[in-house]
């Protein structure tokens, strides 16, 4: 559904978009994971036809976005929630869907119930009428998700659409978007929130100018390390650290009264841990499963490339 | 090229200006006084000379006049969703860049031109009511101003909206942009001057060749126009 093939987008001197290569089934929710200034939201901004690329292909539904009548069928069927919301202030929250409705082509009838649809889903019916400019943030932020699906596209873009808003809020949006998997929209998400992306997100990739890895959120997760087992003691004491450094493990770290040890294969390696530990004197109070996040596989992923 | 889609942005934008005080001030107060104002003044005036004189500096004022109004409305119209950040989400529904630059000409184009018509009648209307005893003939219509307000106005009016094209993709306020937009009128004050103190006269061929001037300078903007306004030079250019 969505296709990139070494795509490059130059700013002068500087890369912002390197040689990116990936592709989105349809219905997938892919989350597009980075740090500032990776170059999420040109990437964005590529992929539905906004601003040229340097070098490679992107095709959006088969078609090409450098092609300019393709480039209108695309945005036809293309939602966006762009970085900034861009609304018109100085009309109410309706004016302003209605008129991205016209231009989107919609029927008076389709506008008229879609944004009706869409106001009362995001809880903004009662304000229909209201100035957007006193809007609060995260208000506004609803009303450019409901404009960028009052055309009901198949595609949606959406620039980190829980910025701004509060957990409430986010969780409002949140559900939303699983509402739109369950509708098997195809989604891409710009997002800094890994949260976020582990609850909603099909597959993740990594970017910082580059792809640097690509996933599901597990695969992701299981690429930090496979498994480590945390056992907590009344005490740690120099016997029982003796005691499992004559086991052949390779990495044991200790806080406080925890240690954290890295087993690969938990079901054989655990018992013998704590054998070990019992006949060294030890008193086990806990034994734990300490499973990787994703935070902790995207960090390491791109500190990897610092 | 899909005309209505133009005309959604165009009447989205009236209804923007109609929230605009100082929007309503410029194009429709200022124009109103100075089209019952001027006949006003030259009621008490009894030398012929003198009153042709000003009549002819007063008809050729409304070039002026159209590049304040036009200037002024598409500062707010451009430059105001450039402010708002409004130009991404709507470059990215299906319309053309053409398409988007034609609605913002046609939205401040319109009201600058429907306004000037209007006082235009009745500055001529007044203006020959108070000198017609004077004359001993009725001065309006004439070929001057019809030349004026159907080719000199509407050339100026767009010379003017395509100057703020290339003001708003530079500046980031309003107040800024009108300024550098009324650098526009120097040369037409300057040839309003000489009018008034009847160092240059009004003829048809001034007239004449005021508007051929205007058509270069408007081709010109056109041409220099082009890749300014470009969808991916709005986005990534524009600072
Ligand atoms: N119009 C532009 N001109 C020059 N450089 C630009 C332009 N737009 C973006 N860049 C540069 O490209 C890089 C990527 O920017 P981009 O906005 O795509 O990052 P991002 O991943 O969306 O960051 P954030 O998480 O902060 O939104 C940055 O170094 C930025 O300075
Ligand atoms: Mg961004």
């Amino acid at each position: 559904m969505i296709e990139a093939r070494n795509l490059t987008r130059k700013f002068g001197d500087l890369t912002a978009v390197d040689n990116l290569t990936f592709h989105i089934k349809p219905g997938e929710v892919f989350g597009f994971l980075g740090p500032n200034g990776a170059g999420k939201t040109t990437t964005m901004r590529i992929l539905t036809g906004l601003i040229s690329k340097t070098e490679g292909e992107v095709r959006i539904a088969g078609y090409d976005v450098s092609d300019e009548s393709d480039s209108l069928k695309i945005r036809k069927i293309v939602g966006l929630l762009p970085e900034n919301v861009g609304l018109y202030d100085d009309l109410t929250a309706y004016r302003n869907l209605d008129f991205y409705g016209k231009l989107y082509e919609c029927s008076r009838i389709e506008r008229k119930e879609n944004i009706a649809h869409f106001l009362k889903l995001l809880g903004l019916w009662d304000k229909r009428d209201v100035r957007v400019g006193n809007f609060s943030k995260g208000m506004k932020q609803k009303l450019a998700i409901a404009r960028a699906l009052i055309h009901d596209p198949e595609i949606l873009f959406l620039d980190e659409p829980t910025a701004n808003l509060d957990p409430e809020s986010s969780k409002t949006v949140r559900d939303f978007i699983l509402d739109l998997k369950e509708e098997k929209k195809t989604i891409f998400l710009n997002t800094h929130n890994l949260d976020e992306a582990q609850r909603i997100c099909d597959k993740i990739g990594i970017f910082n100018t580059k792809l640097m890895a690509m996933g599901t959120p597990q695969e992701l997760e299981e690429s930090v390390w496979s498994n480590k087992t945390v056992i907590e003691l009344e005490e740690v004491t120099d016997t029982i650290l003796e005691a499992l450094n004559n086991l052949p493990l390779s990495n044991i770290t200790t806080s406080n009264n925890k240690l954290i040890i890295d087993v690969s294969d938990p079901q054989k390696d655990n018992p013998i841990l704590v054998d070990a530990i019992i006949g060294a004197g030890g008193r086990i109070q806990y034994v734990t499963r300490l499973s990787p996040t994703l935070e902790d596989a995207y960090l390491k992923i791109v500190r990897r490339d610092q | 090229m899909k005309l209505w889609k133009s005309w959604v942005i165009a009447t989205k934008d009236f209804n923007i200006f109609l929230k605009k005080k100082r929007i309503l001030y410029t194009l429709i107060i200022l124009p109103l006084l100075i089209s019952v104002g001027l006949p006003v003044m030259l009621s008490s005036m009894d030398n012929p000379i003198e009153i042709i004189t000003l009549l002819d500096a007063f008809s050729y004022f409304y070039i002026i006049l159209a590049i304040i109004q036009s200037s002024t409305l598409a500062s707010y119209s451009i430059l105001g969703e450039k402010i708002e950040q409004s130009l991404e989400p709507l470059l990215a529904t299906p319309i053309t860049d053409g398409e988007l630059l034609l609605g913002k000409t046609i939205s401040s184009f319109l009201p600058c031109i429907g306004v000037i018509y209007v006082c235009s009648l009745i500055f001529m209307v007044l203006s020959d009511a108070v000198t017609y005893n004077t004359l001993g003939y009725l001065f309006f219509p004439n070929l001057k101003m019809a030349f004026i307000l159907l080719l000199a106005v509407p050339l100026s009016s767009i010379l003017s909206i395509q100057l703020n094209v290339i003001i708003s993709a530079r500046v980031n306020d309003v107040r800024t942009a009108n300024q550098l937009g009324l650098l526009l009128e120097i040369p037409f004050i300057g040839v309003y001057i000489l009018l008034v103190t009847n160092i240059a006269t009004l003829n048809v061929i001034n007239v004449l060749a005021i508007i051929a001037a205007l058509i270069l300078t408007d081709l010109a903007f056109f041409y220099l126009n082009k890749s300014t306004f470009q969808r991916d030079n709005i986005l990534t250019k524009w600072k």
